[in-house]
């Protein structure tokens, strides 16, 4: 299980568009499978009958109330966007 | 009636799994304070939040939680006290963050039950999987630049509800009289809009076919099907294409498709083929949500009458037919003002309301549904209000106008929007119910013809259709023609 491979490597890599030169991928398997075996040792403390902590703060979620409170600020959320046309956000073409 | 595909050799069931995306009904996004109206210019919608800048952090809308136990309950589903919100992990280019925040191993409603009715008259019960709470992406235009996809992000981070039915539909009917009722349902509760074409409500449709008995066979996922239409010819298309498949030998590969409805086909989404590895987790942006028992009821306590009770209710005090009670709760505008159609009529005419609720019924289906859809209208946009139709509803009641009258009456008050009494009262179309003065005439016609009362007596009592006609013709067809019934015979048979 915590034997990461390079084609593992590989798919993630492609799955989060990261680009990964071929050469590098081996390495990368390796460190990859250290920190997984470094986590697979949490596997050995008893867990069962324990609710997973959702956070070490003991809080609650906060709700919002439904009121328009935010947006209108084009400019402001297009400004680090490599390129606009016509207030879209323009990328490269994808068609199914 | 099973519905089956046939094959050149064998004989297939399909078997039919929905997941509905219903756009939650509410001002703001679901962990954004952008507006959610649609229609705006492009991308003024749209917060630091939904643009996912860095370091922003969702807060949840407490309505878009709301609305989705009150959507649970209107199903009659269990409700989670306890639910988690995940990220769900793909890359697209309307998604900014690179994951929606969604729902996976602990969704807001657990399983609940869907009510169709079929055409033959019998009802199935199609149990509902989960509902689960989730943000929509962006939309992408292809067909603006021939080199880019411009992508505006005014839906990204709007509150979704994903309504998972179980495999439990066999057939094109079934699958679409689901989305139909379901539509209904959260229209009636005001959790959705269910307007299919402006997006807030769309299908993913999950098709597998097997020979009868068979286990299960492997499925394709039709993603983004949009109208209840499209839904039942997505399914008889692609069951055909799998048929086809199978029966040549071949095997049928997992995948996600797209149904093209202008070629009539499905195609292969292969883009989104590998983005099935969603390596969901927890949102460490969000800790779980909680609510209580009281959060609940206060949820029930908002609901009101559902499709289902009304149709009963319908059927059982107003004494009308099961078929007309269905189309009349099919829509919210329509029971409602047929509602208040009878409401109106039991006023006016002192009659109980199951003494006129068939033939208002008849009227609202018939001639009113009938100008409607003439006029390229509906309700929310009709001329006559339902206490007009009362009251036209009502001349025909007391005997003031008669049947054939009240649609002349009617079509002048679909046009005018003028009082049924002004038009009756103005184009002299009050029936003649004064016994006087139809005896009156009845008599001179007697003189008159003394012929055709011979014949009459002699046994031609064919003859009476004559007399009741010249009545008429002398009344300029205003003559009240059970008044003048009651009179003739008497007076004709000496």
């Amino acid at each position: 299980m915590s034997d990461i491979d390079k084609a593992t490597v590989a798919k993630i890599a492609r799955l989060s568009r990261i680009k990964i030169e071929e050469d590098r991928l081996e390495g990368l398997a390796g460190e990859l499978s250290n920190i997984m075996g470094w986590i697979e040792q949490l596997n050995e403390v008893d867990t069962d009958n324990i609710t997973p902590m959702a956070s070490p703060v003991d809080t609650k979620l906060r709700w919002r109330a439904d009121e328009v409170s935010d947006g209108d600020k084009r400019d402001a959320v297009l400004i680090n966007a490599p390129q606009g046309e016509y207030g879209f956000f323009a990328v490269p073409k994808v068609i199914e | 009636m099973t519905y089956i595909i046939q094959g050149t050799r064998d004989d297939f069931e399909v078997v039919i799994g929905l997941e509905v995306h219903a756009q939650v009904t509410s001002k703001a996004k679901l962990f954004s304070g952008a507006a959610t109206a649609f229609g705006a210019e492009p991308n003024t919608q749209v917060s630091l939040v939904d643009a996912a800048m860095p370091g922003m952090l969702p807060t949840i809308n407490a309505e878009c939680i709301r609305q989705g136990v009150r959507t649970g309950l209107a199903l009659g589903a269990e409700i989670n006290k306890f639910s988690v919100f995940d990220r769900k992990n793909y890359f697209y280019a309307d998604l900014p963050q690179g994951y929606q925040i969604s729902q996976f191993k602990h969704p807001i409603v657990g399983e609940g039950t869907i009510t169709i009715n079929k055409k033959d008259g019998t009802s199935k019960d199609i149990d509902v999987e989960r509902i689960h709470l989730e943000q929509d992406a962006g939309k992408s235009m292809h067909d603006q630049h021939p080199q880019m996809t411009y992508v505006d992000l005014n839906r990204s981070g709007v509150a979704l509800m994903e309504i998972v039915s179980k495999p439990d539909m066999a057939s094109p009917e079934e699958a679409g009289l689901y989305v139909g009722k379901l539509r209904t349902i959260l229209r009636y509760i005001g959790s959705c809009d269910g307007n299919m074409e402006q997006g807030s409500m769309r299908a993913d449709v999950n098709v597998s076919v097997r020979r009868a008995g068979e286990p299960l066979g492997t499925r394709c996922e039709i993603k983004n099907v949009n109208s209840i239409r499209f839904v039942r010819q997505a399914i008889e298309i692609e069951a055909r294409r799998q048929v086809d498949i199978i029966e040549d030998g071949g095997h049928i590969d997992q995948e996600t498709r797209l149904f093209d409805p202008v070629k009539g086909e499905t195609r292969s989404m292969r883009s989104k083929e590998e983005a099935h590895d969603y390596r969901y987790f927890p949102d460490p942006d969000l800790l779980p949500v909680e609510f209580d028992d009281d959060f609940i009821a206060a949820a029930r306590e908002s609901l009101p009458e559902l499709p289902d009770a009304k149709h009963h209710r319908f059927v059982s005090d107003f004494g009308i037919s099961d078929y007309n009670a269905g189309v009349l709760v099919a829509e919210k505008e329509s029971s409602d003002f047929f509602e208040e159609l009878i409401a109106a009529l039991v006023d006016a005419s002192g009659k109980k309301a199951s003494a006129v609720a068939a033939k208002a019924a008849n009227w609202v289906m018939g001639d009113l549904f009938g100008a409607l859809n003439k006029a390229g209208k509906t309700l929310s946009d009709c001329p006559v209000s339902p206490a007009q139709g009362a009251e036209l509803l009502g001349l025909i009641e007391d005997g003031t106008i008669s049947g054939r009258t009240a649609k002349d009456v009617f079509e002048i008050m679909f046009e005018t929007g003028d009082s049924a009494e002004k038009i009756v009262e103005e184009k002299g179309l009050k029936q003649v119910s004064d016994t006087g003065a139809i005896e009156k005439i009845i008599d001179d016609l007697l003189v008159a013809n003394p012929a055709q009362v011979q014949q009459y007596r002699d046994g031609k009592v064919k003859m009476i259709g004559f007399f009741v006609g010249q009545v008429m013709k002398a009344t300029g067809g205003q003559a009240n023609p059970a008044i003048v019934n009651q009179l003739l015979k008497p007076k004709l048979d000496g």
